[in-house]
C-alpha cells in the first residue's frame, strides 16, 4: 500500500494502534547515520551514555555501539542507595549484550551531601537532584573528546516528562522522535534482552515509582493521543469525537501546552540589533572551508 | 544514439565553500571518467542547505570567480550545480547554473520557496520569476529546484514551451517514517517523477543529495525517469552515490508519436482562462459565461 493510500485510511480510533507503526530497519538505518554524520561534524568519535536499565537507554547504547564500536561508547550506570537492584541487573545485561564496558558510579554521596542538609525534601525534588547529578558525571566523563547522548522520547519530551538540565539534557537525542512504544518495536530489533523490553517503565527516582503510575495513563493510550494531535493536527475535539476519552485527551493536551518551556532553549531578553535565538540564526552544523 | 549522463548524490559540506568547490571537482572527474556528458548535483550543492543568515555571508554573483573552478571544469564535462546567487540588485537567491564549454550558459533562480513545515526558504531568499528552457546536454531542458517541482505548474510550463526534459535538483529531506510504511517523502518523490515524465513524456532527472544538517537527513534516491515512465536509473537512499544512467532523446519522439499529449495540448487555452482569473487581459474571443 503507497502512502497515500495508508494516510488517508488512517482515522482516530482509540482502538487502532497501527498508525505508530515503524519500519523499524529504516529507521536503524538514519539513526545510526544520524549519529555518525553528527559527531563527525563535530570532530568527536566518542560518546557517553547513562544506562539505566530501562529500554530507552538500551536501545540507546546499542545504537551507539553499533555506529562508534563498543569500544568508543562509555556507558555508565549510576545509581541512588534508593535504586532498585533489578535496575543494575538490567543495566549490566544490556551493556554485555552490546559489548560495551559498564561503569557504576553511586551517586549517593554527593546527593545526599546536600539533600542531607534540607531534612525532608519532597520526592520530585529529590529525584530532580538525583537526575542533574547523574548528568553532570556524564558531561564530566564526556570530556574531552566525547559527546553525551540523550535517552528521551518523544513521549516523555511532549509531556514534559523529564528533570531539566537532567535526563533532558544532552549534545545528540536519537530517539527523541519515536514515541515510546515505537522506541520499544525498536528496541525488539536492535536486540535488546525482552526482560528490559517489557519491564514496567520507570524512572527509579523512588521505590515502587512507575512512569505510568505516575503520569495516570498508559503510555500506548498517550502515544496514540500524542500521534493524532502533534503529527496528524488533529484538534482535541476532533479526538472527542472519534471516541477517545474527553479527560485524558485534554490533559494530555494541557501537559503539552504547560511544558512546552522546557523544549525550547532559554528566552533572551531582546535588546540590540542582533540577538542569539532571535535573529542571529546559524546553523548547528555550520562548518568551516 | 544515447547520451550518457551522471547525478551526484553528495553530501554538501555547510557553509563551506571551498571544501564544496573541491568535492565537486572530484566528483566531476568521477562522472568524466564513466564518460558521462553532463554531472547534476544537488540543490545548493556548492553551499549546503539550511544555511540561515550564512546564505548572505555565502552568495556570490554568477560570475563571481569563486565559481571559475566549475566553469574550467565544464570546458570537459556539462556541470549543473547550485549556488546561493546574489544577483545585481543585492537579492538573493537558490540558484542553480548550466556550465558547458567553459561558461555559465544558463541560471535558474527557485521560484517556489518553502516556509512550511521544516522549510523557512522565504526568509532567507527572494524568489525567482522565470522558467525558461535552454539547451543542455540532453536537450530543450528546464530547471526545476526541489519545491518548484512539487507545483504542477512548472513540470507543465516547460513542456508546453519546448522542454523534452526536467533537471529537478533537490535537498529532500527525509521524514513520515511511521503510517506503518517506508519514507513519505521517498514515495511522493517517486509518484512526481514518475508522473510528469510518463504525462508530459519528458525526462525527468531527480538530483537529490544525502547527508545530515541540524539533525535532518537527506534521503537521496536520485532517479532518472524516462518519457515511457520506466526508471531507468534510481541511487540508493542515504548514500553517496554516482548514478549513470543512458539518455536517448529518440525516445521523446516515439514517445510523442505513440502518446501525443504535448502536441495537443492547449496552452492558449490555460492562458485565457488564467489571465480572465487573474484579472490581466480580458480577450474579447473568449466567451463570457452566461447565468
Amino acid at each position: 500500500m503507497s502512502v497515500a493510500e495508508r494516510i488517508g485510511a488512517i482515522r482516530p480510533d482509540p482502538s487502532d494502534q497501527s498508525p505508530l507503526r515503524i519500519d523499524e530497519a529504516l529507521v536503524r538505518k538514519m539513526l545510526v547515520a544520524f549519529l555518525r554524520e553528527e559527531t563527525k561534524k563535530s570532530g568527536h568519535r566518542r560518546v557517553v551514555v547513562a544506562v539505566s536499565g530501562g529500554v530507552d537507554s538500551a536501545a540507546v547504547a546499542a545504537l551507539a555501539a553499533e555506529t562508534f564500536g563498543p569500544e568508543n561508547v562509555t556507558a555508565l550506570f549510576l545509581p541512588y542507595r534508593t535504586s532498585d537492584p533489578a535496575s543494575r541487573e538490567h543495566a549490566r545485561l544490556a551493556a554485555k549484550t552490546f559489548g560495551v564496558a559498564l561503569e557504576e558510579i553511586d551517586i549517593t554521596p554527593q546527593v545526599d551531601a546536600y539533600l542531607g542538609r534540607l531534612g525532608d525534601v519532597d520526592r520530585v525534588r529529590r529525584g530532580n537532584k538525583m537526575a542533574r547529578e547523574r548528568k553532570s558525571i556524564e558531561y564530566d566523563r564526556a570530556w574531552p573528546d566525547g559527546l553525551v547522548l540523550g535517552t528521551s522520547n518523544k513521549t516523555e519530551l511532549l509531556l514534559g516528562y523529564g528533570t531539566r538540565h537532567g535526563d533532558m539534557a544532552c549534545d545528540l537525542n536519537p530517539v527523541g522522535d519515536l514515541y515510546k512504544t515505537q522506541l520499544r518495536e525498536l528496541a525488539v530489533i536492535l536486540g535488546v534482552p525482552e526482560v528490559i523490553v517489557r519491564k514496567a517503565p520507570s524512572a527509579d527516582l523512588w521505590e515502587g515509582q512507575t512512569d505510568e503510575g505516575e503520569l495516570g495513563f498508559t503510555y500506548a493510550q498517550a502515544d496514540l493521543i500524542l500521534y493524532h494531535l502533534v503529527d496528524r493536527r488533529l484538534r482535541p475535539s476532533e479526538l472527542i469525537a472519534a471516541g477517545f476519552d474527553a479527560a485524558l485527551v485534554n490533559n494530555i493536551r494541557e501537559k503539552v501546552r504547560r511544558s512546552h518551556y522546557k523544549r525550547v532553549m532559554p528566552l533572551i531578553a531582546k535588546l540590540s540589533l542582533r540577538t542569539v535565538g532571535h535573529d542571529f540564526l546559524y546553523p548547528r552544523d555550520w562548518e568551516a572551508d | 544514439m544515447t547520451v550518457r549522463i551522471a547525478i551526484a548524490q553528495c553530501a554538501p559540506a555547510l557553509g563551506a565553500f571551498k571544501r564544496n568547490v573541491a568535492m565537486h571537482e572530484e566528483w566531476i572527474g568521477r562522472a568524466q571518467s564513466a564518460r558521462a556528458r553532463l554531472v547534476v548535483f544537488p540543490e545548493l550543492s556548492l553551499t549546503g542547505y539550511y544555511l540561515k543568515d550564512l546564505a548572505g555571508d555565502i552568495a556570490c554573483a554568477a560570475d563571481d570567480e569563486r565559481l571559475g573552478p566549475i566553469a574550467d571544469a565544464s570546458r570537459r564535462i556539462d556541470v549543473c550545480a547550485g549556488f546561493v546567487e546574489r544577483a545585481p540588485d543585492a537579492r538573493l537567491h537558490i540558484a542553480q547554473g548550466y556550465w558547458s564549454g567553459g561558461r555559465l550558459v544558463h541560471v535558474h533562480r527557485k521560484v517556489y520557496l518553502p516556509t512550511y513545515g521544516i522549510f523557512d526558504d522565504g526568509r532567507y531568499f527572494g524568489p525567482g520569476e522565470r522558467f525558461d528552457v535552454f539547451e543542455s546536454a540532453i536537450g530543450p531542458s528546464g530547471l526545476a529546484i526541489c519545491e518548484d517541482l512539487w507545483h504542477v505548474s512548472v513540470p507543465y510550463t516547460y513542456a508546453a514551451t519546448g522542454a523534452t526534459v526536467v533537471l529537478s535538483p533537490a535537498s529532500s529531506p527525509g521524514r513520515g517514517v511511521a503510517e506503518g510504511g517506508d519514507l513519505g517523502t521517498a514515495e511522493s518523490c517517486r509518484l512526481m517523477d514518475r508522473f510528469y515524465a510518463q504525462y508530459l513524456t519528458l525526462y525527468v532527472l531527480f538530483a537529490n543529495r544525502v547527508g545530515h544538517e541540524d539533525g535532518i537527513a537527506f534521503w537521496g534516491g536520485s532517479e532518472v525517469v524516462a518519457p515511457d515512465g520506466t526508471v531507468v536509473a534510481r541511487a540508493p537512499e542515504f548514500e553517496e552515490h554516482l548514478l549513470v544512467a543512458e539518455i536517448d532523446p529518440d525516445l521523446v519522439a516515439r514517445e510523442r508519436d505513440r502518446n501525443p499529449l504535448i502536441r495537443d495540448e492547449r496552452p492558449d487555452l490555460v492562458q485565457s482562462h488564467l489571465a480572465r482569473r487573474t484579472g490581466l487581459v480580458r480577450r474579447p474571443d473568449v466567451a463570457v459565461e452566461r447565468s
